[in-house]
């Protein structure tokens, strides 16, 4: 009985925390880049999640094949990085270089505002369910609990989104580029390095990641308004309990949090809500950086 | 050139800032149109119009399942009511605001609509939270505030107001008459799980289910409860510990996106085929379901707030709301947000009417609560009566049934429908719900 | 002459917030009511702000303050207006003497996160132990009395009103005398250059948590005025974006003065209800466009505008234009 149980825990913890990592990888990637709490990750999240929606709904509406609501996800994901991130940057965050992070924070919490209200006039308040992709997966029976496939196949998307980020930000040039920009933005710039548009791909690729774990969450969950708020909650605390800014820490931090609040949730269900808040409280206290960053030399 | 065109841009933003400002510190109050009524011959002293604040979700987790349809519905309604001559002569007008607001921007909010907008009454609330923070308000502003959608028992079990009424029943209707469908349904029920958001809704749900059920059938099993964090809307952990404890029967009072969500994870997962699941409060959602929504899923809608219940045909009211709101539309009304509002429009309506009879004249405030308390009034969700909480409280039978797919009609209907009389499934007047349950529902009529 | 005009418009400042009870509306009063009163809060912030440690979590304070008044009533009975703000004041600087040891140590985005997850621990606390707070319903907050005084419901607001401006102005005074003690100046200390202010001999930590205990005080007493004038206490006062609404109204009001706190939280609640009342369904939409023509046309807050009016008024000025 207690194997079976743990069993579950692994498993369910594994899912919760892919799903953690897929819609929190965006959010700590841009802080990494560009020093940019980015409270709109939310809304990109949305958009995602509704656009997905949209477009799984064309191709099941055209009778097309299931297997083409998958790349139907990642298109989404993908319209909503080549658009409304290049603008956002361009327009917005770019005018904040030289103010502290503060303002940058605040600015991306009046874009979600204006988010809120914009999806609204798009797509109304209904419910919009992109089920096709999961259910066409299947299920696996583990013993005496049907699995759906879907979710579990997730935390192998999630590895791998988890291995190409690192692969993006620590093998290759544009990587090196973002890493130059993040040590120091001047002196990059004078060595002839194109700031404005390397921290332009940054942040079209991090709204992309917000949109992408917004579409490939959508099959499981009803995309419906308020969903942008709640997600920044929880993808800010895995955020801060891997350490802000960094990929590799995100995904621990997922996993952490995934593996204690199922174990919780099996073990003292009363003690859900808590958990996050308590975890990442004391993260920050023994280890401010989070469970995986690296001290920073204070400048003086 | 763009230094100038930014600079004139921002000179014209502080401007404008400056006589925003300016405007709103000495607004007036915008004039009200003066329109002659149609139709009908107006009551001595009548305005042209009455002024009804409308207070409801326009945004947020609540909009899509009950908010919006509450004002779309709204707005149908007093489009008819209108159409027939207002109330007394008076034409309805409304003044719509979001309930999406922490708690003391609500109180501002109703201050405004008392003050600012001088709104004759106002219909709003959702929120059980919102019922109670503003009732005592609305009370301070002698303000006529019919509350129409927030489940809460508390407010009239707690407290005595004068100026504030719900139209709609209390959710007490709703635990008491899960309870009790279960036991026709499946009367040798052994083992429950609650399955409840964690917040002030689902744990009051939860208790006074569980307590009617153990009350009815001591020897009923909780095998475990379950607390996810409001729109949580990932349940695979909470889904497979209960695919793994296999209780009977799963009580759960999600609404909205958790209602979507979990019916989508847990239908893959065998949870539907396996267990009985039994939903309290949301059916926002069944049209866009179609045929996705499983069958066997216990379901109430806080009371008779159905397409087929009351049946239209015999209910001319219902027949009308529900072809009002879809030649406007092209979907039906789904409850429960749509159905209350219109029960406090009917309510407003039938009491400004009993008063103007009464009095002669266009009445008073008091005059207006005179014939609203222990009112009773037609609905498309049928007969209502004020029958409780001293006459400020709805009532209403508790509707429960069973989901069954309609080819026909393109989404599920209800089967198995058992609808239990008003007597049977509230607490008399002045009693309070947990007690009555306690007590083993004293003078119950079933 | 200057000194003339400086006080003849000072004196109608303060006879207008003398009669506005009289003068404005009723829900423009009680919107200032709250102004005032969460104007402290900000003014709270701003304290911190000086040391350039942006709290996101002070709607900690805000909600512990909200909920011992709440508490008094409903467990010992007690309604008095006085004894609530005192046992909030003491209370929220327990609180903010225990919290500040940890955040004391905290710069930069830690600080934030930091005060933020304490916030949002004791946000989920409220929800869970429903029994003692009621739980998302919130706990209601009788009809106070005022040193003794029953007060009637229809003067309450009046009453609130003044208990807020006398609190509002203390706060003011007190915040202006901390700008000028050497407590003050060393908190800019930390800002500039931490090391030069231990190498003066002072302690860079003491000079944070004095603050900081200051800081909470303010908070809390914001949050004792709120309850005590809305009526009602809920969770979504310590929520993350109560906490974000009062760094906002900080920043929109410039750390140019303890005065702009009031100010940028009066103009925040008029522009909010004007969204509200204007574009209800897009409200959102209406107020983050409003926010973001201020983050980009106001680097400086609203105190920038105030030196912006200033200058067009009087070119000879020095102020420097703010573009």
């Amino acid at each position: 009985m207690l194997t079976e149980r743990l069993l579950a825990v692994l498993f369910d913890g594994l899912i919760f925390g892919a799903w953690l990592f897929l819609v929190s990888a965006g959010l700590t990637f841009v802080y990494g880049v560009l020093r940019v709490l980015n409270v709109a990750h939310g809304s990109f999240y949305a958009l995602g999640a509704y656009l997905a929606a949209t477009l799984v709904g064309l191709v099941v509406g055209r009778g097309l094949s299931p297997a083409l609501t998958y790349p139907a996800l990642v298109l989404a994901a993908l319209l909503v990085g080549l658009t409304v991130g290049p603008a956002m940057e361009r327009l917005l965050l770019r005018r904040l270089a030289g103010r502290d992070e503060v303002t940058g924070l605040l600015l991306t919490f009046a874009v979600l505002l204006i988010f809120e209200d914009v999806i609204k006039l798009i797509w109304g308040v209904t419910p919009w369910a992109a089920d096709a992709p999961y259910g066409a997966l299947g299920q696996l029976k583990l013993g005496a609990v049907t699995y759906a496939v879907y979710p579990l196949a997730l935390i192998g998307v999630a590895a791998l989104m988890g291995v190409l980020l690192w692969f993006l930000t620590g093998r290759t040039a544009f990587g090196k580029l973002v890493s130059a920009v993040i040590a120091d933005r001047e002196v990059s710039a004078a060595l002839g390095v194109d700031v404005g548009r390397v921290s332009n791909l940054a942040f079209s690729l991090g709204t992309f990641l917000a949109a992408l774990g917004g579409a490939l969450v959508a099959p499981m969950i009803s995309v419906v308004p308020g969903i942008s708020v709640e997600v920044i909650v929880i993808a800010f605390a895995v955020t801060v309990i891997g350490g802000l800014g960094n990929v590799a820490g995100a995904a621990l931090g997922a996993l952490v949090v995934g593996l204690v609040r199922t174990s919780a949730l099996y073990f003292f269900p009363e003690l859900d809500l808590f958990l996050v808040y308590a975890l990442m409280t004391l993260v920050l206290i023994f280890r401010p950086y989070g469970l995986f960053g690296r001290a920073e030399i204070r400048r003086i | 050139m763009a230094a100038l065109v930014r600079r004139m841009l921002a000179i014209g933003f502080k401007s404008l800032i400056l006589v925003g400002m300016l405007v709103a510190a000495c607004a007036p109050a915008p004039a009200a149109p003066t329109q002659q009524p149609s139709g009908r011959q107006a009551v001595p002293g009548a305005p042209s119009e009455i002024k009804i604040g409308l207070v409801t979700f326009l945004s947020g987790a609540a909009s899509g399942p009950f908010g919006i349809p509450a004002r779309n519905a709204a707005e149908v309604w007093v489009d008819k009511l209108n159409r027939e001559g207002g109330i007394g002569g008076a034409q309805i007008k409304l003044v719509i605001v979001d309930e999406n607001v922490p708690t003391d921007q609500q109180v501002v909010q109703l201050r405004r609509l008392a003050l600012d907008e001088k709104v004759d009454l106002v219909i709003g609330y959702i929120s059980s939270a919102n019922c109670l923070a503003v009732a005592p308000v609305a009370e301070e502003l002698k303000l006529l505030t019919v509350l129409f959608d927030c489940g809460t028992n508390q407010v009239f079990e707690e407290a005595k107001y004068k100026y504030v009424f719900r139209t709609a029943a209390h959710t007490g209707i709703d635990g008491i008459g899960a309870a009790r469908y279960l036991l026709t349904v499946k009367p040798d029920v052994k083992t429950v799980a609650g399955l409840n958001q964690d917040y002030a809704w689902g744990r009051d749900s939860w208790e006074i289910f569980i307590r009617a059920l153990r009350k009815l059938k001591p020897d009923v099993q909780v095998l475990d409860t379950l607390w996810p964090r409001l729109q949580q809307n990932e349940f695979s952990g909470e889904i497979s510990k209960l695919l793994a404890l296999r209780p009977e029967v799963i009580f759960t009072s999600f609404w909205g996106g958790d209602f979507v969500s979990f019916i989508n994870q847990g239908r893959p997962r065998g949870v539907f085929d396996q267990m009985t699941v039994l939903f309290n409060n949301d059916g926002a959602n069944i049209e866009e379901f179609g045929k996705d929504l499983p069958d066997g899923i216990i379901i109430g809608f806080r009371g008779p707030h159905w397409i087929e219940y009351p049946d239209p045909k015999e209910n001319p009211l219902q027949k009308e709301f529900i072809d009002l709101y879809r030649a406007k539309y092209g979907r039906y009304p789904m409850p429960h947000g749509s159905y209350h509002v219109v029960q406090a429009l009917q309510g407003v309506k039938a009491a400004y009417e009993k008063a103007i009879k009464a009095t002669g004249r266009w009445p008073s405030v008091d005059d207006v609560i005179k014939a609203f308390e222990y009112l009773e009034f037609d609905s498309p969700s049928g007969r209502i009566s004020m029958a409780i909480g001293y006459g400020h409280q709805a009532v209403e039978p508790a509707v429960y049934g069973i989901t069954k797919f309609d080819p026909q009609l393109g989404f599920s209907r209800l089967d198995r429908v058992k609808v239990f009389p008003v007597k049977c499934v509230n607490p008399p007047d002045g009693v309070k719900t947990l007690d009555w349950i306690e007590q083993g529902f004293p003078g119950a009529q079933c | 002459m200057r000194r003339v005009f400086k006080g003849l418009g000072l004196g109608l400042v303060g006879l207008g917030l003398l009669g506005a009870p009289w003068l404005l509306p009723g829900w423009l009063l009680f919107l200032l009511s709250l102004a005032l009163a969460k104007g402290l809060v900000v003014l709270g912030v701003l304290v911190l702000m000086w040391g350039g440690l942006v709290s996101f979590g002070h709607g900690l304070y805000f909600a512990a303050g909200a909920y011992t008044v709440a508490f008094l009533a409903k467990f010992l009975g007690v309604r008095e207006a006085a004894l609530g703000l005192l046992a909030a004041a003491l209370l929220n600087g327990v609180l903010a003497g225990l919290l500040g040891l940890f955040l004391s140590r905290y710069r930069a985005i830690f600080f934030g996160m930091l005060s933020v997850a304490f916030s949002m621990i004791l946000y989920a606390f409220l929800l869970k132990f429903y029994f003692i707070t009621g739980g998302t319903d919130g706990l209601r907050v009788p009809i106070p009395t005022v040193l003794g005084f029953e007060v009637s419901a229809r003067d309450i607001r009046t009453v609130n009103y003044f208990v807020n401006l006398v609190f509002g102005l203390l706060g003011l005074f007190a915040a202006w005398r901390l700008s000028r003690s050497p407590l003050g100046y060393l908190m800019r200390g930390v800002k500039d250059n931490e090391v030069r202010v231990e190498y003066m001999g002072a302690s860079v930590k003491a000079t944070v948590y004095g603050v900081y205990l200051f800081s909470g005080v303010l908070g809390g007493l914001g949050g004792a005025l709120v309850a005590l004038s809305v009526g009602h206490v809920a969770p979504d006062l310590a929520y993350w974006t109560t906490s974000g609404e009062f760094v906002f109204v900080a920043i929109l009001g410039g750390t140019g003065s303890v005065l702009s706190p009031f100010l940028a939280s009066a103009l925040f609640e008029l522009v909010r209800n004007y969204a509200i009342k204007l574009s209800p369904y897009t409200w959102q939409l209406s107020l983050g466009l409003v926010l973001l023509g201020i983050i980009f046309f106001y680097p400086e807050g609203l105190w920038g505008l105030y030196e912006w009016v200033k200058g067009r008024w009087r070119p000879k000025s020095s102020s420097k234009p703010s573009i």
